[in-house]
C-alpha cells in the first residue's frame, strides 16, 4: 500500500510538546565551551535553574550558570544594581577569564539596556586585574529558539574578542553548531591530522564530558581560551557548518569575514559521505594536504558498510525531526543509503528547510514531508500517516516512537533517557558509520524480537 | 579518603564563612548555624526564606516552579497550559518524575503533555491575552478535560495580561473549571512562593466542590505527598491494607475530583510541612477537619505514624489491622537492615534538598546506622528548621510581602466538629499532638551544621572539609558531587528509583545506600601510576 501524503495538521495556537528549546540555552552551552567561562542569566534564577538541570540530564556533567535573580521589585525598577552585584560576586567567587552574560524573557521584556549597564561595569572597574571579558547575547525566547542563542552567543563572543592581525597560515577556525563532544574530539583530531590548527567555537569536549577531579574546579578544566578566540581574526579561513544557518543569519563566520576579512567556508553539518566529503575536501584545499590515510580508509569502511547494509535499508522510512541543521544532515545521509526520510521536521522556522534539504538530499527531497514551527503533535500525526518504519532524533521523540511501535535511533540534544548521549558520534566518515551501525541493528532488532522463531543469523 | 580531622561545630562554620568576601559572610552568617537543642527543645534561630544574592549560584528554582511542577504537577486530568516563552514550558515537561496511575487506560492522562502558548515577539508586544483565550479553546476542543489551570510564567505580569480575567471568561463560556496563576518566576524567593500560590488557587477554586465523601471508614487526606517515584503508590496500597480510606491526595497520583472532595475527610494527614501546611490550616478552619503531621519516610516514622493515625480514630478493631501490617512489614524491614546496617554504621551523610526531605530521610539514615552531620532545605520556613513554636517570630519581609494570605471563615454549612471536646481533651491527656511540627533540627545531633539555601560554594567547601560518605541533593548538585569521589544521591527524583516511602521504600533505600556507598569504583579513580608507592611499575620501566 502506498502511504497517503497527509496534510500536515494546522498549527495551532497552543504549543504541545514542543520541539524546540528556549534562547539561553543555547548561549549557556556555548559560554561553558570558552575556557574559564561563567554563564550568566539577567533575569529571575528559575531560567538558570531549569537550563542547568536540563543541560545536566543530558551530560551528566557539571553545569554552572549564574544569575542576577530578580525580584518583584528588580522586575519593576530594572536590573542594573542586580547586574553589577552579580557580576561582582561572580568574579569573586569564581576568578572568571570570561562571563558570558544572556538575556532571559523577563529582562527582555523589560528592555533593559544591557551592554550599557556592562559598558559602565566596566568602565568602573577599568585597571582591576580581575575584571574578565564581559560577553553579552540577547537571548529573548519568545524570538526564536536555543540554536538562534547558540549562533547568537558565538557571533557575540567573536565580535567582542577577535582581532585582526598578520595571518597565521595553518590556523582555522571551527564553528561546528550544536554537537556531541565525541563529535567536538573527533572534529579536533581530523583538523590536526591534515597539520591544521582549529580554534573550535564552542569547544565543551572537556567541560561538559570531563574525568574525576583530583582538585576541585571552581570552573572546569577545558575550552578555547580568550586569547585563542582573540586570533580568530588571523586564521586563515572559518569552516562553519549548517546549511540553515549560512542562509538565514548574520553568523560568526560572516562576521569574521566582513570585519576580519577571513574568508567563510559554509559547509552542512558532515553527516555522511557527501557532506564529510565536502569536509575533507575543504581542509585538504586550506592545507594544501591530501586527505590522511587513515580518514580515507574510513570512508572506504563507510562505503563498505552502505553496501553491506543495503540490504537492510533499502526503501525504509525514516521521520526526522530536531534542529534543522542537524535534520538536514541526516536527511544528505540517509539518502545516501537507500533510506527515505519521509518526514522531516522541526521547532525552528528560518523558512530555509526545505530549501536546504532539497540542496543536501536531492534524491529523495520529493518524497520528504517538510514542517517546520513544529510541535510534537504535529510531527506525531503527521508520521502516523506516513508509516514509517524507524525515527531518528532526540529523546523527546520517544513517545512518539512508542505510539507508532518502532525503533528510535537516538541522535542530537537532549538524550536523557539512555546511557552516554555526549559520546555519541554523529560527524566525519567515523561518525557517520557509527550512527549507520545503530540505525541498520535498531531496524534488525525489531525484526529478531518480533519473529517467533528466534533467529540468530539476520 | 576520609577526611579524619574534619573540623565540626562552629570551626567547621567558620571555615565554610570564610570563602565569602566580608560583606557576603556577613550577610549569609545567619544562615549557616551549629545546631543545639535546648532542654525545653528550643534551637538557635536559621535565617531562610530569603532571597539569594544576585551571581550566588543556588539550588533553587522559581516560583512557577513550585506551582506548576511541584503542585499541580502530579494531577493528571486538569490540563496545565503554560502562559509564557516556550521554556519554562519544556523544562516542566514530566521532569519532575511524578508518576500517576489512571485506573483504566481510557481514563485521562495530560501529563505526559506540555501546552505552552510559546509567546512570540509580538505578544510581548501586544498582550498576549487573545492567544492564551485561542490555547484555552484548542485544549478544550482537543479533550473535553474537567479542568484547565493556566500559569504565568515571568512576562506575563509584565505585559499586563490578566490570566484571571481570562480563565474566568473562559469558565463561564465552556462551562469547566478553569483557574489561573499568577505565578511568575520572579515572586517570592523561591519554589516555595508557588506553592503557596498553588495551593491558595486551589482552595479558593476546587476543594469544597463536591461533598459526595467515598464509602468507607476512618477517611484521611493526605496532604503534601507527590508521588515521586511511586511513593503514592505504596503508601495507597499501606493505607488500605490497614483500614483507612484515603479521600484524596494533595497532589501524588490525584485527580481534580480527589481535590473537589478533600474537605470531606475526618483528618488531614500532613507529610510535607513546607508545601501545604498552611492548607491544613485552612481546612480545619473551614471545614473543621483536624490536622496533624506524619512521616511514611522511614521504617520506624511510618510505624508511628500509622499508630498515631489508628489512635486519632480509636477504633479497637482499626488499631489491631495496623498493628498487625507494621508486625508483618517491620520484620521484613529488619531482615534488610540487619544485614546492611554493619555495612553503613558509623558512616556519614549530608542532606540539602527541598522543604522536608532533607528532614524526613535523616530518619532513613539513622535506621542504617548512619549519621546526619549537615543538612539543610532549599526552600524551607524558619519553622521547618526550628517547629511551629516559632510561626509567630517569623518576621515577612519584601519579597514574601505579595504572596496572598487568604482570609478564611468556617463554612456555616459544612463546618464538621470532627473531634469532640471531651475526646480532644483525652487525646490531650496522654500528649497527642496536632497542628504540630517540631522541625528538622530538635531531631539532629548538637554540633551539627545546618545551612539555609546552601549554595555552589558552599557545597564544595563543606565536600573538601568533611567528606562525607554520602551527600543527598538534586540533579545540579549530583555530578559535580561525584568528581569528587563522593557518592550523590538525588532526593528530588529518587534518580529515578524509588520508592521510598513506607515500609517497601525503606527497603528499597537502605539498598541504594548500601549500593552507593560500599561500590569499589571510588577506588579506581586513581590509576596505579599515580599511587605514591608503586614500585612494580618502577621495576618493569627499569629493566626494560
Ligand atoms: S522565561 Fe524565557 S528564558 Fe526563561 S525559561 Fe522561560 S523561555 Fe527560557
Ligand atoms: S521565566 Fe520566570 S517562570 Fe520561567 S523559568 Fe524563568 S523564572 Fe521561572
Amino acid at each position: 500500500m502506498n502511504p497517503v501524503t497527509p496534510a500536515i495538521e494546522p498549527r495551532l495556537e497552543a504549543t504541545r510538546n514542543a520541539c524546540k528549546l528556549c534562547t539561553p540555552l543555547g548561549a549557556c552551552l556555548v559560554f561553558r565551551g570558552i575556557r574559564g567561562a561563567m554563564p550568566f542569566l539577567h533575569g529571575s534564577q528559575g531560567c538558570a535553574t531549569y537550563i542547568r538541570r536540563y543541560v545536566i540530564s543530558h551530560f551528566r556533567e557539571p553545569m554552572d550558570i549564574a544569575s542576577s535573580n530578580f525580584s518583584e521589585g528588580t522586575a519593576v525598577f530594572g536590573g542594573g544594581e542586580n547586574l553589577t552585584r552579580g557580576l561582582d560576586n561572580v568574579i569573586r567567587q569564581y576568578h572568571p577569564e570570561l562571563i558570558g552574560i544572556a538575556t532571559t524573557c523577563l529582562s527582555e521584556t523589560i528592555g533593559e539596556d544591557v551592554p550599557g549597564m556592562l559598558r559602565a561595569y566596566a568602565t568602573a572597574r577599568a585597571g582591576s586585574p580581575d575584571l574578565p571579558a564581559l560577553v553579552h547575547v540577547s537571548t529573548a525566547s519568545y524570538r526564536g529558539t536555543h540554536m538562534h542563542g547558540f549562533h547568537d552567543a558565538v557571533r557575540a563572543t567573536v565580535a567582542a574578542l577577535a582581532c585582526q592581525g598578520a595571518t597565521l597560515p595553518r590556523q582555522i577556525n571551527l564553528l561546528p553548531g550544536l554537537v556531541s563532544p565525541a563529535d567536538l574530539r573527533h572534529l579536533r583530531e581530523i583538523v590536526a591530522a591534515f597539520g591544521l590548527q582549529a580554534v573550535v567555537l564552542p569547544d565543551y569536549a572537556d567541560t561538559l564530558d570531563g574525568p574525576a577531579w583530583d582538585d576541585y574546579q571552581a570552573l572546569p578544566d577545558g575550552g578555547t581560551s580568550c586569547s585563542e578566540i582573540a586570533t580568530m581574526g588571523q586564521s586563515l579561513a572559518t569552516v562553519q557548518f549548517g546549511r540553515a544557518l549560512a542562509l538565514t543569519a548574520e553568523s560568526a563566520a560572516d562576521r569574521l569575514q566582513a570585519t576580519c576579512a577571513v574568508p567563510a567556508c559554509k559547509l552542512g553539518l558532515p553527516i555522511g559521505l557527501r557532506e564529510t566529503d565536502a569536509l575533507f575536501d575543504c581542509l585538504a584545499r586550506l592545507s594544501r594536504q591530501a586527505p590522511p590515510e587513515p580518514f580515507v580508509k574510513e570512508r572506504g569502511r563507510l562505503v563498505d558498510a552502505y553496501v553491506d547494509g543495503h540490504k537492510y535499508l533499502a526503501g525504509k522510512r525514516a521521520v526526522l525531526y530536531g534542529e534543522e541543521d542537524l535534520v538536514v544532515g541526516l536527511a544528505a545521509f540517509l539518502t545516501e543509503t537507500g533510506i527515505v526520510p519521509v518526514l522531516a521536521a522541526s521547532g525552528g522556522k528560518s523558512g530555509v528547510l526545505r530549501q536546504t534539504l532539497t540542496e543536501a538530499a536531492p534524491e529523495t527531497a520529493s518524497k520528504t514531508q517538510v514542517v517546520d514551527d513544529a510541535d510534537f503533535v504535529q510531527i506525531e500525526a503527521a508520521a502516523k500517516a506516513l508509516q514509517p518504519d524507524l525515527v531518528i532524533g532526540h529523546s523527546k521523540g520517544a513517545k512518539l516512537a512508542r505510539a507508532l511501535d518502532i525503533p528510535l535511533v537516538r541522535a542530537g540534544f537532549p538524550i536523557h533517557d539512555r546511557f552516554g548521549g555526549q559520546r555519541l558520534h554523529h560527524l566525519g566518515y567515523r561518525g557517520t558509520q557509527e550512527l549507520y551501525d545503530r540505525i541498520v541493528n535498531a531496524l534488525l532488532e525489531k525484526t529478531q524480537t518480533e519473529s517467533d522463531i528466534g533467529y540468530s543469523y539476520m | 579518603m576520609k577526611n579524619q580531622e574534619a573540623p565540626q561545630g562552629e570551626a567547621l562554620r567558620e571555615k565554610v564563612l570564610a570563602g565569602y568576601p566580608a560583606k557576603l559572610a556577613k550577610k549569609r552568617a545567619p544562615q549557616l548555624v551549629v545546631n543545639h537543642t535546648h532542654a525545653d527543645g528550643q534551637v538557635p534561630p536559621v535565617k531562610a526564606n530569603v532571597r539569594t544574592t544576585p551571581g550566588i549560584i543556588t539550588q533553587r528554582g522559581c516560583c512557577y516552579a513550585g506551582c506548576k511542577g511541584v503542585v499541580l504537577g502530579p494531577t493528571r486530568d486538569i490540563v496545565n497550559l503554560v502562559h509564557g516563552p516556550i521554556g519554562c514550558s519544556f523544562y516542566a515537561w514530566l521532569t519532575r518524575r511524578n508518576q500517576t496511575r489512571p485506573p483504566t487506560a481510557q481514563d485521562e492522562n495530560f501529563m505526559t503533555y506540555c501546552f505552552s502558548t510559546d509567546m512570540q515577539d509580538e505578544n510581548i508586544v501586544f498582550g498576549g491575552e487573545k492567544k492564551l483565550r485561542a490555547a484555552v479553546q484548542e485544549a478544550y476542543d482537543l479533550f473535553h478535560p474537567k479542568a484547565i489551570g493556566i500559569f504565568s510564567t515571568c512576562p506575563v505580569g509584565l505585559i499586563g495580561d490578566d490570566v484571571h480575567a481570562v480563565a474566568k471568561e473562559m469558565k463561564e463560556k465552556l462551562g469547566i473549571n478553569i483557574f489561573g496563576f499568577s505565578c511568575e518566576g520572579y515572586k517570592g524567593v523561591s519554589q516555595s512562593a508557588g506553592h503557596h500560590i498553588a495551593n491558595n488557587q486551589l482552595f479558593k477554586h476546587v476543594i469544597g466542590l463536591d461533598d459526595q465523601a467515598p464509602e468507607g471508614k476512618f477517611k484521611i487526606t493526605m496532604l503534601g505527598e507527590y508521588n515521586i517515584g511511586g511513593d503514592a503508590f505504596v503508601l495507597e496500597e499501606l493505607l488500605a491494607r490497614c483500614g483507612f480510606t484515603l479521600v484524596a491526595t494533595l497532589s501524588g497520583n490525584s485527580t481534580i475530583n480527589q481535590f473537589e472532595r478533600a474537605h470531606t475527610a475526618d483528618l488531614n494527614v500532613v507529610m510535607c510541612h513546607r508545601s501545604i501546611n498552611y492548607v491544613a490550616d485552612m481546612i480545619e478552619k473551614k471545614y473543621g477537619v483536624p490536622w496533624f503531621k506524619v512521616n511514611f519516610i522511614g521504617a520506624k516514622s511510618t510505624a508511628k505514624s500509622l499508630r498515631k493515625m489508628a489512635a486519632f480514630f480509636d477504633d479497637a478493631e482499626l488499631a489491631a489491622r495496623v498493628e498487625q501490617v507494621i508486625a508483618e512489614e517491620l520484620a521484613k524491614v529488619e531482615a534488610v537492615a540487619a544485614r546492611i546496617k554493619p555495612r553503613c554504621t558509623g558512616k556519614t551523610a549530608m542532606l540539602f534538598v527541598g522543604g522536608s526531605r532533607a528532614h524526613h530521610y535523616q530518619d532513613l539514615f539513622a535506621e542504617i546506622g548512619m549519621k546526619t552531620i549537615a543538612a539543610g532545605y532549599e526552600f524551607a520556613h524558619r519553622d521547618d528548621y526550628e517547629g511551629r513554636r516559632v510561626l509567630s517570630s517569623i518576621t515577612v519581609d519584601a519579597d514574601s510581602r505579595n504572596i496572598e494570605e487568604l482570609e478564611v471563615e468556617k463554612d456555616p454549612k459544612r463546618y464538621r466538629k470532627i473531634l469532640s471536646d471531651e475526646k480532644r481533651q483525652k487525646l490531650a491527656s496522654v500528649n497527642f499532638e496536632f497542628n504540630d511540627y517540631q522541625g528538622m533540627m530538635p531531631q539532629m545531633d548538637d554540633e551539627t551544621l545546618v545551612i539555609d539555601d546552601i549554595n555552589e560554594q558552599d557545597t564544595q567547601r563543606l565536600l573538601e572539609l568533611c567528606k562525607p560518605d554520602i551527600f543527598c541533593a538534586g540533579i545540579k548538585e549530583k555530578y559535580s558531587v561525584q568528581k569528587h569521589g563522593i557518592p550523590c544521591k538525588q532526593l528530588h527524583s529518587y534518580d529515578y528509583g524509588g520508592p521510598y516511602a513506607g515500609f517497601q521504600g525503606a527497603i528499597n533505600f537502605y539498598q541504594e545506600i548500601d549500593r552507593l556507598i560500599n561500590t569499589r569504583i571510588w577506588s579506581f579513580i586513581e590509576p596505579p601510576w599515580e599511587v605514591a608507592a608503586s614500585p612494580t611499575l618502577e621495576a618493569t620501566y627499569e629493566r626494560g
